[in-house]
């Protein structure tokens, strides 16, 4: 499938009459862009404007967005692949596809893979793959640790040079201190970001979803709250030790949000992020055993929900990211108790994230931007901007055109939504990498 | 003999998964129903035909002898014909195993599945792959609904309604589907519940089910009716949730001393397998003017016939009772 996609340079597009919002620069308003190539040529509200008219220049392919948003292409800094090793669950070409199909075109994969990315070969592995399929961009996150198993330091110096953009255990926590503590200080030499997955494993052991009156009645082993918020306050302390640029994970309880406020304000360099079932979902999605519910960290409490939104509003959450994590029908048909972690979240990222604006917590700017400009610049990647001279990674999307997330018809190849069934609007019309469009919404389909 | 199924109507659910969820007379009819089975099975000739040519599977996934032995009885004394079929599970294929058994069973075309899991939410699991009735013999810490229902009819046997009457639930609560069968069935009932163990045993706001919690024995225990002793579960302890089984009887095993602050005639009960010595003293469980261990076990098999006649009959079913049964 991905051998279809054309690969010559692309020539000239125009993208007129489009609603361009462009976070980096607060541009909100009707215009166009012009792609040369593979880069972004001209942008702004004037272009090829002609009255009430648009005008392109004879030899420019024209695309006219209908009024339609166009903005940069999204960027998600957290996805689990499953290539190499996992391929039953997904793989670069599934989460390629699925990605581009939700406006994705950069994402940073987990190096929870078979082998672990705690290796430069395995870097430009999926670097490599990832560029021959021409779909969305891959970063790759290399393991702080060797086999991402907490013990001994990976080789983050030459896997940064490789092209690892930062550094975490991924889906583990750093869970022993000395280990963390010595892995920041080696990574501050480098200036090299550290990301934290914030859960204490030994206050999580059995835990299979959020320890409280639900997990009780259901007779579901909890996980205390406590768990990230103690992880949270130790690499904290940590980061103020080392000097350690230290980000945070899908953070999901408000008093772990408080902290991180606290030492931001203290001027600390700590970021973190979070994912729409932390502020779209509650506890109670887990009903009455639905495996699909079952995240890490796990659905917390209505009050954990709204403290989560309301540090998207204020800025203490940096961004939101899908945690994008397959699981084939066989991880997640058993009892909940031995079902796995995780929901894919590459589809529903845009029209959950939408939810922030539809409900009037923010504006629709303001909700683009936690999935564009602001995790690229944290995780200092080139992307997330409509600048001329940047790659023409773009966005089409209908911020208003409701549909219903339906498990079975998403376009990854595991099906494993927390969302099933949940009514939404904002959909994507179309994505362009490097100029080429990658994905186009199929209305007769 | 025929029976009139006319009323069966008064348990609408397709399933038996739990209590809670059940309405008052839901439970009253089930416990009617089991009381009528009593004295039958105290005669020489204790067998039905109730359910003759009706296929009853006891899928057991764990060990048990006492609640299969239980139902296999209620089964053959009305009639039906009873597999027992017993999975050893290892640790990482049970799940696989359960989807995988329930879907052959379900080919043989039973009419009654009675499942033990030692997962929560496995007999629902179940209950969805399958096209006959299941009853939930016990589902990890979830739920074991026939073991409440044979608690509460041994006591309105005794006590002629459970309304009003305190009990007082000790021990093992938070590893335990028999707590939390007898929360749902005791309040629903009217009676209420007081809870006593030590911390680290009690689970995390379960006073929001309407319990009140103890973590003194003499104190939970003062002015009780009932006294339901639970069973250590040490097999689903991997970490420390007290130091030893010395200080655990000291300060919760249930003897004549702290029984003293109870209501003189108050009830002993426990769902067994007791440890002796562990949570309840030998003489305390074998006084048999207080003790009615072994009348639990006694109308275990009632209740249990209770519920395969009616779960096992064809009767009007109401599948928009979303309550989960």
């Amino acid at each position: 499938m991905a051998g279809a996609i054309p690969r010559q340079m692309p020539g000239k597009t125009a993208y007129i009459n489009a609603h361009l919002i462009d976070p980096a620069t607060g541009l909100d308003e009707k215009g166009a862009l012009l792609s040369d190539g593979e880069n972004i040529a001209d942008v702004g509200p004037g272009l090829f404007r002609v009255g009430n008219g648009w005008q392109v220049p004879d030899g420019v392919e024209t695309v006219d967005c209908a009024g339609q948003y166009l903005s940069p292409g999204f960027v998600d800094i957290r996805v689990e692949v499953g290539e190499p090793g996992q391929e039953h669950k997904g793989t670069l070409a599934s989460a390629g596809r699925a990605a581009t199909g939700g406006g994705i075109t950069t994402m940073v994969c987990l190096p929870n893979t078979d082998p672990v990315i705690d290796d430069m070969s395995v870097v430009e592995f999926v670097a490599r793959r990832a560029r021959k399929l021409g779909l969305t961009k891959v970063y790759p996150y290399g393991a702080l640790t060797k086999g991402a198993r907490g013990q001994e330091l990976a080789e983050i110096g030459m896997l940064s040079e490789a092209g690892a953009v930062a550094f975490t255990d991924g889906i583990h926590a750093t869970a022993n201190a000395r280990v963390m503590a010595q892995a920041m200080s080696y990574a501050a030499t480098f200036d090299l970001m550290i990301i934290q997955h914030p859960e204490e494993p030994q206050l999580t052991e059995d835990g299979v979803m959020n320890q409280g009156e639900l997990a009780t009645r259901l007779g579901l082993s909890g996980i205390p709250k406590q768990a990230e918020i103690i992880m949270v306050e130790r690499d904290i302390r940590l980061a103020e030790m080392t000097g350690a640029r230290l980000h945070f994970a899908h953070v999901s309880t408000a008093e772990s949000i408080d902290v991180i406020r606290k030492a931001r304000a203290a001027g600390l360099p700590i970021s973190c992020d979070t994912a729409p079932p932390y502020f779209a979902l509650n506890e109670t999605a887990v009903g009455d055993y639905r495996t699909f519910s079952k995240l890490s960290p796990p659905l917390r409490s209505e009050q954990d929900r709204q403290a989560v939104v309301a540090a998207l509003v204020d800025g203490t959450i940096d961004a939101i990211a899908s945690d994008h994590s397959p699981q084939d029908e066989e991880a997640k048909r058993v009892p909940f108790a031995q079902a796995a972690f995780g929901g894919v979240g590459l589809n529903t990222l845009l029209p959950l994230t939408l939810e922030l604006a539809h409900n009037a917590h923010m504006s629709l700017i303001d909700a683009i931007t936690l999935i564009t400009s602001k995790p690229a610049q944290l995780m200092n990647l080139p992307a997330g901007r409509l600048e001329v001279g940047m790659a023409a990674d773009l966005t089409v999307f209908d911020a208003e055109r409701g549909w219903k997330v339906d498990s079975g018809k998403l376009m990854s190849k595991s099906q494993n939504t927390p969302f099933d069934g949940r009514p939404v609007q904002g959909m994507v019309l179309r994505t362009v990498v490097d100029g080429r469009t990658v994905f186009q919404l199929n209305d007769e389909a | 003999m025929t029976i009139d199924v006319s009323d069966f109507s008064a348990y609408p659910h397709r399933h038996l998964l739990g209590i809670e969820g059940l309405f008052p007379h839901e439970i009253s009819f089930l416990l009617d129903r089991s009381e009528s089975y009593v004295d039958q099975n105290r005669q020489a000739d204790k067998k039905k035909s109730t359910l003759r040519g009706r296929t009853i599977i006891n899928l057991f996934f764990e060990n048990s002898t006492r609640t299969r032995t239980s139902f296999e009885l209620a089964g053959k004394r009305l009639g039906a014909d009873v597999i027992n079929m017993s999975v050893a599970t290892s640790a990482i294929k049970k799940g696989e195993t359960l989807i995988d058994t329930a879907m052959t069973l379900n080919a043989m075309h039973p009419d009654v599945l009675v499942v033990r899991h030692p997962d929560s939410g496995a007999a629902k699991l179940l209950s969805e792959k399958v096209n006959c009735a299941v009853i939930s013999g016990g589902d990890g810490r979830h739920e074991h609904p026939t073991q409440a229902l044979l608690d509460a009819l041994t006591i309105r046997r005794r006590r002629g309604d459970l309304a009003g009457l305190q009990v007082a639930i000790c021990g093992d609560v938070l590893h335990s589907r028999v707590a939390r069968s007898n929360i749902h069935l005791l309040n629903t009932m009217g009676a209420r519940v007081r809870l006593i163990a030590p911390r680290t045993l009690i689970p995390d706001s379960i006073e929001r089910m309407g319990v009140e919690v103890f973590y003194d024995m003499k104190e939970g225990l003062q002015d009780c009716d009932i006294v339901m002793m639970l069973r250590l579960q040490k097999e689903r302890m991997q970490t420390s949730f007290f130091p030893s089984v010395r200080e655990y009887f000291h300060f919760f095993g249930l003897d004549y001393e702290k029984l003293s602050v109870t209501k003189p005639d108050a009830l002993i009960m426990h769902p067994g397998p007791m440890n002796r010595g562990v949570e309840i003293d030998s003489e305390v469980a074998d006084d048999y003017g207080r003790s009615v261990i072994r009348e639990q076990v006694e109308m275990g098999v009632a209740v249990r016939m209770a519920c395969l006649e009616v779960l096992g009959l064809p009767r009007e079913i109401d599948d928009s009772t979303v309550r989960n049964l």
